[in-house]
């Protein structure tokens, strides 16, 4: 026997179960990473067989034929057929199929039998076939389809006993691919290949006379044109709530331990080590803090997506919301990661990964920075209610509410125009991918498979973002402290730093858009987090006591700005590309620094042509 | 787009799905992907269908339809549910 892994490849159509019973093989020692250069995921793992062969998995992605109509497809196809660089032939493929739905799969396993790799079709929720009166005869389809078949439950413990057992028994012995010249399928192949595959189904498969009825009950309610909006809405409702209720106090938890941490740190170190003290506690410390901060969001959103995702909601809201979305060039799936992106963009750019298409997944990250996130509100409410009366308009409309719903509506539009937008520019040349989506049976999420996505998720957040979240933060921490005030300098130490330096010299250029030097100073440390920028500007402007001071910073503000410039401030930071771990979450997700590159600069040249015109508007109406 | 929509077809019994209301149940008695108001070219639009399982023969059923415009629309195909767009579903020649 050889001690090098086997390896297995993943494939079949969308809600096969596929990812389910990866989970199952492989348990929780995944690997999720990104095929190089696109936003595909490409997940592996690894178990042992009981014979003891260790196999590596690949859980390929989801696709209806090797035709290859988007990259994920093309990645399926290539890897199949031994063709993509950097990856090995897989050595025995393992196409899942859904036993209840046999229709779409079987086309797809006689479209991989003509590759000629070493094959077995798994027959998975082969409980839930049984269970609906759908019987199948083994033997008889193995037989037509030349191949082995294996049924499997991916979600019961022991449901995959027969699957290792069958491929010990298959790895034991030796495999010749053959050889095959493949080319990709016409139509007239495809619709011979669907009568075949209706063919062996009407031989092998005793249909029960009655379809799901459930699925239907449901459906009557979930997709009805008026009810069905309403169940979205209420599931959205208690998504949001869950996110603030709950995620609220673990995610002050979490802040107020990180800044006692930091306090406990600066006091046990020796006074006179004050760069060491506030490298640790305004660096390192604040920066780990404010990666991990983060995480009580990304968990419950992803709990939420996946559990809607498992139980077969997703494709029915994405139903829903496909003329709505769609008249900005959005998917349907696009819908629940902008609303994410209310909360924080970070967990909804990492949600686009429930879009299949990679130019629709791309477009929504790219606008997701615009949806107005929690972070802006501390930044907003402190201008508004320094600059803006709270006057009652029009008889009833409060003036500072009023301003704050116009600069959600701001955010909002823009995306949706940046959207058609790109949509015009940048995928001119490809044909759109139409909506067309199967509506799966729907069935109760399987709690295991939910804790290892959410999981993944999770860990590849603090991992991957989280290293370059946090060198970010020391960068910025770096260019705030140094070079440090001279012994006796009057002012905050900050005036003296890089940051200073730096403010000093955007000045000119911010000039025009009516900031200041403090403000151009206080952007720089507002670019860890935009809450931040509030108690920048207060370190600026000399105030102490941080984010509780907010109301003497209102007072000095409301003194030292002119409206103008106070509404170009707000009107900045609807656009501006103020979050490095947003940034730093598109260049993973997108797998490289171009699309970070390129969202930074839009935003950037948005937010500095709409501060402008506000600027300039507000002055020529005499606005001071 | 050039030509009546009704001009290809044969028998005056035969509709387009795009056309068809819900609750309708017929058969797939061909798929013509030329006229049609998908941004796709004929091709393509065809081979996403067949690979749905929009071929000839299947029983198709209108279960849902959208809010607005009454679009999209989910077809039960034999034994699956699809949603598409009416746009899309002017290829299918049902009866």
């Amino acid at each position: 026997m050889t001690t090098a892994s086997l390896r297995l490849a993943l494939v079949g159509a969308p809600n096969t179960g596929k990812t389910s019973l990866f989970n199952r093989l492989t348990g929780s020692s995944q690997k999720v990473a990104n095929y190089p250069g696109v936003t595909v995921e490409r997940k592996s793992g690894g178990f042992v067989t009981p014979e003891g062969r260790s196999v590596t998995v690949l859980d390929l992605p989801g696709t209806y034929s090797l035709r290859g109509r988007s990259p994920d497809e093309e990645i399926t196809r290539d890897i199949v057929l031994g063709r993509f660089d950097g990856e090995a032939v897989p050595d025995l493929v393992l196409c899942v199929a859904d036993a209840t739905n046999l229709r779409l799969t079987l086309r797809l396993v006689l479209e991989l039998k003509r590759v000629g790799r070493p094959m077995m079709l798994v027959l998975n929720m082969i409980d839930i076939a049984k269970r609906r009166g759908v019987t199948i005869d083994l033997d008889r389809m193995s037989q037509e389809l030349g191949l082995p078949i294996v049924t499997s439950v991916a979600v019961r413990k022991g449901g995959v006993d027969e699957l290792l057992k069958r491929t010990d028994e298959f790895l034991a012995r030796s495999h010749e691919a053959a050889a095959s010249e493949w080319t990709t399928p016409t139509i007239a192949d495809l619709k011979a290949a669907q009568r075949e595959a209706d063919r062996i189904i009407a031989v092998a498969v005793t249909l029960p006379t009655k379809p799901d009825t459930l699925t239907n009950r449901i459906d009557s309610v979930v997709l009805h044109p008026v009810l069905g909006l309403v169940v979205l809405a209420v599931i959205l409702f208690v998504m949001f709530q869950a996110v603030f209720t709950w995620a609220q106090p673990a995610m002050e938890l979490l802040s107020d331990g990180f800044s006692a941490l930091g306090q406990l740190i600066h006091d046990v170190l020796p006074e006179s080590w004050t760069l060491l003290q506030s490298f640790l506690q305004n660096g390192l410390i604040s920066g780990v803090g404010s990666v991990i901060v983060f995480l009580p969001q990304i968990i419950i959103i992803f709990l939420f997506i996946l559990l809607l995702e498992d139980f077969g909601y997703m494709a029915r809201a994405a139903f829903l919301m496909d003329r709505i979305m769609g008249g900005a060039g959005l998917h349907g799936r696009a819908f629940i990661p902008l609303l994410s992106s209310f909360a924080c963009a970070i967990p909804g750019i990492m949600a686009t990964r429930v879009i299949d298409n990679p130019r629709d997944r791309l477009t929504t990250i790219l606008i997701a920075p615009l949806m107005t996130c929690s972070a802006r509100i501390p930044v907003y409410t402190l201008i508004i209610s320094a600059f803006v009366p709270a006057t009652t308009v029009w008889g009833f409309v409060n003036l500072q509410g009023l301003v704050m719903f116009g600069l959600y509506a701001a955010g909002i539009t823009s995306a949706l125009t940046v959207s058609a937008i790109a949509k015009f520019f940048l995928w001119r040349d490809h044909a759109p991918a139409p909506f067309m989506l199967e509506l799966p049976d729907y069935k109760v999420p399987r709690l295991k498979s939910i804790a290892i996505g959410v999981f993944n998720r999770a860990k590849m957040f603090l991992y991957r973002a989280g290293t370059t979240i946090l060198s970010m933060m020391v960068l910025i921490w770096f260019l705030a402290s140094f070079p440090q005030a001279p012994a006796g300098a009057e002012g905050p130490a900050i005036n003296y730093s890089f940051a200073a330096m730096i403010g000093h010299a955007l000045e000119p250029l911010l000039r025009p858009i009516g900031f200041n030097w403090q403000i151009a100073v206080a952007l720089i440390p507002g670019m860890a987090a935009r809450e931040v920028a509030v108690a920048a500007l207060g370190t600026v402007y000399s105030i102490e006591g941080g984010k509780e001071a907010a109301d003497a910073i209102g007072q000095v503000l409301a003194q030292k700005w002119t409206l103008a410039t106070a509404l170009s401030m707000l009107v900045w930071y609807i656009f501006a590309p103020q979050c490095a771990s947003t940034l730093a979450v598109i260049r993973r997700e997108t797998g490289g620094a171009k699309w970070m590159v390129v969202t930074f600069l839009y935003m950037l040249v948005l937010a500095y042509a709409a501060s402008f015109l506000t600027f300039n508007l507000a002055q020529a109406l005499g606005l001071h | 787009m050039t030509g009546d929509p009704n001009s290809s077809q044969d028998n005056p019994r035969d509709i387009r799905l795009g056309h068809a209301d819900r609750g309708f149940v017929g058969k797939i008695i061909r798929l013509d992907a030329l006229v049609t108001g998908s941004s796709l070219s004929a091709q393509e639009l065809e081979q996403r269908l067949v690979e749905m399982g929009f071929v000839e023969g299947a029983r198709v059923e209108i279960l849902h339809e959208g809010t607005i415009r009454r679009d999209p629309i989910a077809v039960r195909v034999d034994n699956i549910t699809i949603a598409l767009r009416r746009s899309e579903a002017m290829a299918v020649i049902v009866e």
